[in-house]
């Protein structure tokens, strides 16, 4: 491995040696090497399941281990839990904020060790040590506000101030953009440069590529449990990682490329499978005009909070439109409740998979049924026979792993929940699919048969709404996008001759077209 | 064989069977006559026995309350549901001119039920109409039906004869107690409509997830409702028992702390208050357990003060033993730990530079 000898002249703060961790029947971490500088940014890769959130859980004293060592600044480590990890110099900030949002920015900042006297929490003090840490930090807000009144973005700054001030050697950033837009992905990466410039060494694990090759010095690649590779990012091309994260080239991807798109003509020509006129909801959307053709599929882009959830949601009647008219599979008349919506053959794939997809303790098979279920009502049961038949359809068709119809759907990584939830819809076979976000925070390999049974579906004729907050994606799926800008749709094209450019200045400025 | 037998230890019922086992073991000891279960004029006799019919009106409630729960919610109402229904069926049998009289009697508990029918559909209207959290909404019942009971009855004791409706609570009928025929037929229609049709998954998805639950098309609403008019009823039944078995309807304490108990049984027969995956046949494991203590402390002549904390006890210790997160301590601290220094001394070194 050629290494920057700059970086390497220093010693590594933490190094993981021959790491094993072993769950029943599972050998998570198998002999895993890894190294940490400090001052550095250091991505950590792998398809779900590859190890990675074991290896944080290892380091981070969740897990204790089954083999090997884990040596921090030399000396060895042993901690039974994260409290104590935190105290040794190893801090965590969680794809989930993990704070109180009724309490103010300082109060969350200094929980647990508020500055005190005399048994009193000095309040001042606190909120005076908390402005000086956010102002180093270059986030422009006041102490003394409350977190909730935030966006998430400011909220997980707010989370890695407070892991910063327990004086972190070691900060480990678990999917900290899942949820962020362009702009505070950007904010986010100035206060990781910021921190990385002040010599804390930062372990930063990411589904998005290009947020890695913008951030990451280094990368190491984790595969079923064993490392693959260490690389200084300037040495590895994207091409390069992917076939190292999964092992075998991606020809999915390329296939997907050379698909081409159905013409406006085309489209047109077809049947209409939803139409929307004036369809909006105050506070929520402005009106909306969308008509959507069977095999077509609708890509919405724009910016998080611009509206893309805002618009789907109305056509699964999961919010009340207070406005327009909406005609579905030929049947005209107001979604009351997302039931009326699926009896006219809508299905929406949520963008929070924990929150509104999966029923997290119920098995593979149940939650496959689900919706058929709910549909037939309760009175009409469908058989155990058939539940085991759809439930083993689905998992060969759409490849869900492990292959056990009835391991509860908690115990599944991001993509195969989201599998499992496709599976759920169509198993009601609808006309119109409504997919929000149905890749975020999923890996490379599922992420890529997903959009790939989106092209086939919509092949076969299904119409299918595709909002992703990846420009990339969007262009490489729709046949037509719409682009939203501050809860107005400002445009709707074919996609043809579309860039991500493009469509970045329809976002930027709002242009007519 | 190994391989066979961890399962079953970690079969979510293997606690609350195995303590359940555990006490009427037990008891054994100080009544040896304990297991003897006789026959007297064609009617069983015995301390289980007793155990099954003094336990069949909490078998009932908790029933209705594991649905209830299992959706999600709570029912604090089933104490005053059990005294209103109680004191309708009693006072309208007080008014008969014949108090023998079968066709009274039946008008009697028809009465009662629809009208526990109506409560039920209240704290449902409440849950799912009006999204009130449930601990709250059947609160208003659990205080207001109190008085409701009392109104009935007029703040007495309303005492009947009436040999058809002693037959619920104390009657035999086919060498078994009817109380416990109830129990048992109100528990395997339960169980069948809730298992054979859809209507258990569905609740289950309710409770573990209420709005993926709406966004799938489940009309949840409807089940709520439906739940908590169920949950009304199966109280109900328990109060016309309660009433049947000693003759009266006592507005203030029929069914006094029968919540707490229902709500006991349902968490021992592992159904977690957060409601999901529910289990009936835990809940009459559970409330078999909650009898079976009440009457082995009464047969040991443990002073009649130390009871509650004696059943405190015991249902500490299933608890504990059913939680995960316990059991994942105990299996933690038998695991052998890496060697290694401490933390201390982590921090001890990092503090000399600074």
């Amino acid at each position: 491995m050629d290494d920057d000898p700059a970086v390497l002249a220093r010693q590594p703060v933490l190094t993981m040696r021959g790491i094993h961790k072993i769950f029943p029947g599972v050998k998570a971490l198998d002999g895993v090497d890894f190294r940490l500088f400090p001052g550095e940014v250091h991505a950590l890769m792998g398809e779900n399941g590859a190890g990675k959130s074991t290896l944080i859980k290892v380091l981070t004293g969740v897990y204790p281990i089954d083999g090997g060592e884990v040596r921090l600044d030399g000396a060895q480590l042993r901690v039974s839990g994260p409290g104590e990890a935190q105290d040794a110099g190893i801090s965590t900030v969680y794809q989930e904020v993990n704070l109180c949002p009724n309490l103010s920015v300082a109060e969350n900042i200094f929980i647990g060790r508020e500055p005190r006297q005399f048994g009193r929490i000095k309040f001042a003090e606190m909120r005076q040590r908390a402005g000086e840490l956010l102002r180093r930090m270059e986030i422009d807000i006041d102490p003394g506000s409350m977190l909730g009144s935030h966006s998430i973005a400011i909220q997980q700054m707010v989370a890695i101030a407070r892991a910063i001030n327990i004086s972190a050697r070691v900060l480990v950033l678990d999917e900290p953009t899942s949820s962020l837009d362009a702009g505070e992905v950007e904010q986010l990466f100035r206060v990781i440069r910021s921190l990385r410039a002040d010599g804390v060494a930062i372990l930063f694990v990411s589904h998005f590529l290009d947020q890695v090759f913008e951030v990451a010095d280094r990368i190491t690649v984790l595969r079923n449990g064993k490392l693959v590779s260490e690389h200084p990012i300037a040495e590895i091309s994207k091409v390069q990682l992917v076939n190292l994260m999964i092992g075998h080239e991606l020809k999915v991807l390329t296939e997907l490329e050379q698909r081409s798109n159905l013409s406006p003509e085309e489209a047109a020509a077809r049947p209409v499978v939803a139409a929307a006129q004036g369809l909006g909801r105050k506070g929520a959307i402005a009106p909306v005009d969308i008509v959507v053709h069977e095999g077509e599929v609708f890509g919405l882009a724009g910016l998080l909070g611009s509206g893309r959830t805002e618009v789907v949601r109305l056509f699964f009647g999961a919010d009340h439109a207070d406005s327009g008219t909406i005609e579905i599979g030929g049947v005209a008349g107001a979604l009351r409740s997302p039931a009326t919506a699926i009896s006219r053959g809508v299905a929406f794939c949520s963008e929070d998979r924990k929150g509104e997809g999966v029923m997290a303790e119920l098995s593979v098979r149940e939650n496959i049924v689900m919706a058929m279920q709910a549909a037939r009502g309760w009175a009409r049961p469908i058989s155990r026979r058939k539940q085991d038949e759809l439930a083993a359809h689905y998992i060969e068709a759409l490849d869900i792993r492990p292959a056990n119809p009835e391991m509860p759907v908690g115990n599944l990584s991001g993509g195969n929940q989201q599998k499992v939830l496709l599976a759920r819809w169509l198993a009601t076979e609808p006309k119109l699919l409504i997919l929000d976000e149905p890749t975020r925070g999923i890996d490379v390999g599922a992420k890529a048969q997903i959009q790939e049974l989106v092209v086939r579906l919509a092949r076969d004729g299904m119409a299918v709404f595709f909002v992703s907050a990846e420009l990339e994606e969007v262009l490489r799926l729709s046949d037509t996008i719409g682009v939203l800008r501050d809860r107005t749709l400002v445009a709707s094209l074919p996609n043809v001759d579309l860039t991500q450019e493009s469509i970045m200045s329809m976002i930027a400025s709002g242009a007519e077209s | 064989m190994i391989a066979k037998i961890a399962p079953i230890y970690r079969h979510r019922l293997f606690w609350p069977v195995a303590i359940l086992i555990l006490l009427l073991l037990s008891n054994l000891f100080f009544t040896p006559t304990f297991f003897s279960i006789q026959v007297k004029q064609g009617h069983l006799y015995g301390s289980l026995i007793d155990i099954l019919r003094l336990g069949a009106p909490l078998i009932l409630v908790g029933i209705g309350m594991t649905l209830v729960i299992g959706t999600g919610g709570i029912d604090l109402s089933v104490g005053s549901v059990v005294a209103i229904a109680a004191a309708i069926a009693c006072g309208h049998i007080a008014g008969l001119p014949n108090q023998d009289s079968v066709s009274g009697v039946l008008i009697a508990i028809a009465m009662s039920l629809a009208l526990c029918v109506v409560l039920g559909l209240w704290n449902g209207f409440l849950v799912a109409g009006l999204g009130i959290q449930p601990i709250i909404a059947t609160l208003i019942l659990m205080v207001a039906g109190r008085g409701i009971a009392q109104l009935i009855t007029d703040g007495q004791i309303t005492t009947i004869n009436s040999s058809p409706y002693s037959l619920i609570g104390g009657g035999y009928w086919l060498g078994l107690p009817f109380s416990i025929l109830v129990a048992l037929v109100v528990f395997a229609l339960s169980a069948v409509l809730v298992r054979r049709s859809a209507l258990g998954l569905l609740l289950e998805a309710v409770g573990g997830n209420a709005e993926a639950s709406r966004l799938t098309g489940i009309r949840s609403r409807r089940l709520v409702w439906l739940v908590y008019a169920f949950c009304a009823v199966t109280a109900g039944i328990a109060g016309l028992m309660i009433s049947s078995n000693v003759n009266s309807a006592d507005g203030n304490a029929a069914g006094l702390f029968i919540e707490l108990d229902a709500i006991l049984a349902v968490v021992i027969g592992g159904t977690a208050l957060t409601g999901g995956r529910f289990s009936l046949a835990g809940t009459v494991i559970g409330a078999l357990l909650i009898q079976t203590l009440t009457t082995t402390i009464l047969t040991t002549g443990v002073p009649p003060e130390t009871t509650m904390l004696v059943k405190a006890l015991v249902v500490t210790a299933v608890c504990l033993l059913q939680s995960p997160s316990f059991r994942a301590r105990i299996s933690r601290r038998r695991a052998k730990p890496v060697v290694g220094p401490d933390i201390e001394q982590i921090q001890e070194q990092r503090k000399v530079p600074a």
